[in-house]
């Protein structure tokens, strides 16, 4: 036992922080399912969409997978590579949007 | 066992623990099972994976002048003479919310040494896990019936078959993986593997309830993987 708690301190949390947790995940599903069944279009639809889904992401990542309590090295090795995405998703944007130009161009206008 | 990783370590919080842990001799997360510093990289790599597929789709759904066919009515229900849309969908997201919300209970009974408790739990996910997977191979049957195939599909744009299934698929081949995951899990919980600290088949480590957490922490990147296509496969 003595050398189980050397290695691995964990506290153990109380069980209302996770069903209030549950609880959230479950209207935050509810909102974004929403989104769709009122049918909201143009930026509405994709700011409620994006706010409901890093809600929600926030969420499992801070306190399912414990983030919140983690340390901060462990926390920023994780979370730093995202900006990576990030990036790759601007380079992507300026990529499709440069396609479906050229596609209009030459299919449909004529190069 | 005498660990020097381990052995004389003192966590201190905050950015000062932060520089300390970065700082430090031989391995950084000290005090940390090594086998949930692996799962959270291999968590980071899964991450860029998934990534890479969503930024794919998006790039396929940008730059295609055909219209993209609409995912509400697509993945609708007719239920009791109406048409719902999104239904399985919908009910699909609350199946893996419910049983990541177990998942969580689970890794803290663990924690708190209640063999049964979590036992249960873990059961009560893998469940909720092949529930989901039942009701996506009920999806695919359904569209592949309607003509959606990688390279055409009734609706719209073709590439919209090819997305749903490398997307839809490869997620619930993780989702399987992890109910196989689980149910090995559950009986080794209730075979009280980790009260014993019995080793596993695989390896010469004890049994410790951390594997139950490592587990969680599997199950939980799953359903966040499912937030995302959700929003952007299901909802954009």
């Amino acid at each position: 036992m003595a050398e189980a708690d050397k290695k691995e301190q964990t506290t153990t949390h109380k069980i209302g922080i996770y069903l209030w947790i549950w609880g959230l995940l479950f209207v935050l599903s509810f909102f974004s399912y929403m989104v769709d069944w009122y049918q909201f279009q143009g930026m509405l639809r994709w700011s409620l969409i994006l706010i409901f889904m890093f809600l929600k992401a926030g969420l499992i990542m801070a306190f399912f997978m414990h983030l919140f309590w983690e340390r901060y090295a462990l926390v920023n090795v994780l979370l730093w590579p995202m900006t990576a995405i990030a990036c790759f998703i601007f380079l992507m944007v300026a990529e499709f949007k440069y396609t479906l130009f050229t596609r209009l161009l030459y299919f449909f206008v004529g190069g | 066992m005498s660990d020097p990783k381990i052995e004389g370590y003192e966590f201190k919080p905050g950015f000062g623990g932060m520089a300390a842990d970065t700082a430090s001799d031989q391995t950084m997360f000290k005090g940390v099972h090594w086998g949930k510093a692996m799962m959270w990289i291999f968590l980071l790599s899964d991450t860029f994976i998934f990534s890479c597929f969503l930024i794919s789709y998006m790039k396929g759904r940008g730059s295609t002048p055909v219209e993209w066919p609409n995912a509400s009515e697509v993945f609708g229900l007719h239920v009791f003479g109406v048409d719902v849309p999104l239904l399985l969908i919908a009910i699909m997201t609350f199946v893996l919310i419910t049983s990541s919300g177990t998942m969580a209970l689970a890794v803290k009974y663990g924690y708190e040494k209640n063999r049964k408790m979590c036992g249960w739990l873990i059961l009560a996910t893998a469940i909720g896990g092949l529930t989901f997977v039942g009701m996506q191979a009920f999806e695919w049957s359904k569209l592949i019936h309607e003509g959606v195939r990688p390279w055409e599909n009734p609706f719209g744009a073709a590439q919209f078959g090819s997305f749903f299934f490398m997307i839809t698929g490869f997620h619930g081949t993780h989702v399987s993986i992890g109910v196989i995951f689980l149910f090995i899990y559950a009986y080794k919980t209730f075979a009280g593997h980790y009260d014993e600290r019995k080793r596993g088949w695989f390896t010469s480590m004890k049994g410790d309830y951390v594997e139950i957490e490592i587990l969680g922490l599997y199950w939980h990147f799953v359903d966040l993987v499912w937030v995302f296509i959700f929003a952007f496969f299901y909802l954009w």
